[in-house]
């Protein structure tokens, strides 16, 4: 199947509901729907899972909040078996199943490798989202490389825990100023555009005021000073 | 597999007396309304049949109905054109929480920018509006007040009739319009009865209103059609202008089919309602009953004040579209307040406006029945929905309180 990505930021600004796969007459792409009704690896026996390293993202009041468990192989730094909880819409439960998939086929990722997934990568396996499901739901990559860093850490390895590329604005959510400044790249030039596309600031309102601030800056130095408001 | 539309709150299937009504206007009939020949005239004769029917189920005067394209453009007329039309005779409007974006948005619009002053009501557990707040919020510059009939999310019925008589007695005290034009003061007073159209009376007089919005896309009648009721002595500004339509308020070819669809969908509904209605409270009580026998879960809306079609839960841990994708594979097609399903991606005002959390509102599921909906329809649902639940549950991280419930 042709995946269908949804990047150009002409689609991204109209906040479509519509699948891009628009032969398919379904709101999802069939990887989407496969792994939204059949999800892979979810976490089924918590207490299985406790001494393994954890990371999670999001908040349940945004509407998505996900965890995921890591088992690593201390010898390789492969992802030998990783497992998940997810609540959220359709795309947030298929992008954390194939997450979990394609952090552990054919012998798994090394920690370095994975931490290098972005969500485009997951997109493109799912074949593609929903333009207006692309920056809430596909969180599953900020919580895996939470996961590494508690790997890490767990293993005393404090060195080799990274923080977030780019400054962590919205505590809840893990949203960078990166995550705002491809925001406004996409066409997002007003808090409420923002809001629309990355949620952020609806769990940790106390960043909006920086929120604000950042969408001055990238909307100035994208698109001139005089750009409108 | 079994198809169960329970989504009637959305939009309503055509019935098939108001289809084969329509039919004759589309083909044989097709002349222009304004046109002076003989089939411009049966045309136009078609449009004033209709527009009596519809009067006459509204009590009211033929020359008090306008034909639109909708309940979104009724309101927007009702509501610009009201504001704009008296500006200079007050600019404060009252309007509730609950209310339809198509009554909302034009509001805040004209509050943003500084044509009116705006209240918004707030409203109890329930999605109820206290009459007190609607009488201690009048001020002397208050033009109109909006209200919903009937609340499509959550189904809370509002006393239209005992505000329109608390707003009607305060117009007298305070007298300030032309006396001889039957509505004497103001605030002008409009409902959007979207929802409540062919399942209760609407008879203005009982109402008290000035002004009552509804469609055909929820009353079993044709999409792209709607009807504004304007007391006479009422005016307004209008949005379009052109050819004069509609008292010239409305201007723009007649849609005949739909307005004869419309017309026949009122008259086809009202002969049922009554039947109907109890009919449907009977499945609604069964559905609302079963689904609340499922572990965390919240009736949205009033027990009993509610839309006899209307059950709507919010289910703790779970996340709305995923549900309504879920049922969706079972056949089951119902509709959620999540933000994640909505363009806007904000849960339901409605439901936040009763006071739940926003992870209430995110796992909120909206079941609307109608005409086709039966008894084991519902027992089917039943039999699926603990199993869902289970399955998103199971998978959820989250594990709420019940307290997002009290």
């Amino acid at each position: 199947m042709t995946p269908h990505i949804t990047n150009s930021s002409e689609e991204a600004r109209k906040g479509d509901v519509v699948s891009n796969s628009k032969d398919k007459g379904w709101f999802y792409s069939d990887i989407v729907k496969e792994h939204f009704f059949h999800p892979q690896n979810f976490m089924e026996d918590e207490a299985a899972y406790e001494d393994s390293a954890m990371g999670m993202v999001g908040s349940p009041a945004c509407g998505d909040a996900m965890r995921v468990w890591i088992v690593v192989d201390p010898a390789t730094e492969k992802i030998t078996d990783m497992k998940w909880k997810t609540f959220g819409c359709g795309s947030a439960i298929a992008s954390t199943s194939i997450l979990s998939v394609m952090a552990t086929e054919n012998g798994g990722l090394t920690l370095s490798q994975a931490r290098a997934l972005r969500p485009q990568d997951i997109m493109e396996r799912l074949g593609g989202l929903p333009a207006r499901k692309v920056h809430c739901s596909v969180l599953g990559d900020k919580a895996l490389r939470s996961a590494i860093n508690d790997w890490y850490r767990r293993a005393g390895r404090h060195e080799d825990v990274q923080v977030e590329a780019g400054r962590i604005i919205d505590k809840i959510l893990k949203i960078t100023d990166h995550d705002i400044e491809e925001a406004v790249l996409d066409g997002a030039t007003t808090l409420e555009a923002v809001q629309q596309k990355i949620k952020v600031g609806t769990g940790d309102t106390t960043c909006i005021p920086e929120v604000e601030q950042l969408i001055r800056f990238y909307r100035e130095k994208y698109f001139g000073a005089d750009s409108k408001k | 597999m079994r198809h169960i539309y329970l989504d009637y709150a959305a939009a309503t299937p055509t019935d098939p007396k108001v289809l084969k009504a329509m039919q004759p206007y589309f083909c044989d009939i097709a002349a222009n309304p304004s046109s002076f020949h003989a089939a411009g005239l049966r045309a136009k004769e078609a449009v004033a049949g209709a527009r009596e029917t519809i009067a006459s189920c509204l009590n009211c005067a033929e020359t008090e109905i306008l034909f639109t394209s909708g309940g979104t453009e009724s309101d927007n007329l009702a509501l610009f054109g009201i504001v704009r039309r008296y500006a200079d005779k007050g600019r404060h409007v009252i309007t509730s929480a609950i209310e339809h974006y198509a009554v909302l948005e034009p509001l805040k619009h004209l509050q943003k920018t500084g044509a009116i002053e705006l209240t918004i009501l707030p409203v109890d557990r329930f999605g109820c509006v206290d009459i007190k707040d609607v009488e201690k919020n009048l001020r002397p510059d208050t033009i109109l007040v909006s209200l919903m009939f009937a609340n499509n999310e959550i189904g809370t019925l509002l006393p239209i009739a005992e505000i329109g008589k608390i707003i009607l007695k305060w117009r007298k005290k305070n007298a300030t319009g032309d006396a001889g034009s039957g509505c004497a003061g103001f605030p002008y007073f409009h409902t959007d009865a979207c929802q409540a159209a062919g399942v209760y009376d609407l008879d203005v007089e009982k109402l008290h209103v000035d002004a009552l919005s509804f469609s055909g896309s929820k009353i079993y009648g044709p999409k792209g059609t709607g009807c504004l009721y304007l007391r006479r002595g009422v005016s307004l500004e209008p949005l379009q202008f052109g050819g004069g339509q509609e008292r010239g308020l409305r201007s723009g070819t007649e849609n005949v089919p739909g307005i004869v669809g419309l017309a026949a969908a009122m008259q086809v509904a009202n002969s049922k309602r009554e039947k109907e209605n109890a009919r449907l409270s009977v499945l609604r009580d069964r559905l609302i009953e079963g689904l609340l026998a499922i572990p965390k879960t919240h009736l949205n809306g009033h027990p009993a004040k509610r839309l006899p079609n209307n059950a709507n839960v919010s289910f703790l841990d779970i996340e709305g579209e995923a549900a309504v994708l879920y049922l969706d594979a079972k056949g089951i097609y119902c509709s959620t307040g999540s933000a994640c399903a909505s363009a806007s991606l904000d849960p339901s005002h409605v439901i936040l406006a009763t006071g739940l959390s926003y992870e209430a509102a995110h796992g909120s599921l909206r079941f609307s029945l109608g005409r086709a909906t039966t008894a084991k329809d519902v027992e089917y649902i039943l039999s699926v929905m603990p199993n869902v639940v289970k399955k998103l549950r199971a998978m959820s991280p989250v594990n709420l309180d019940m307290k997002h419930f009290a």
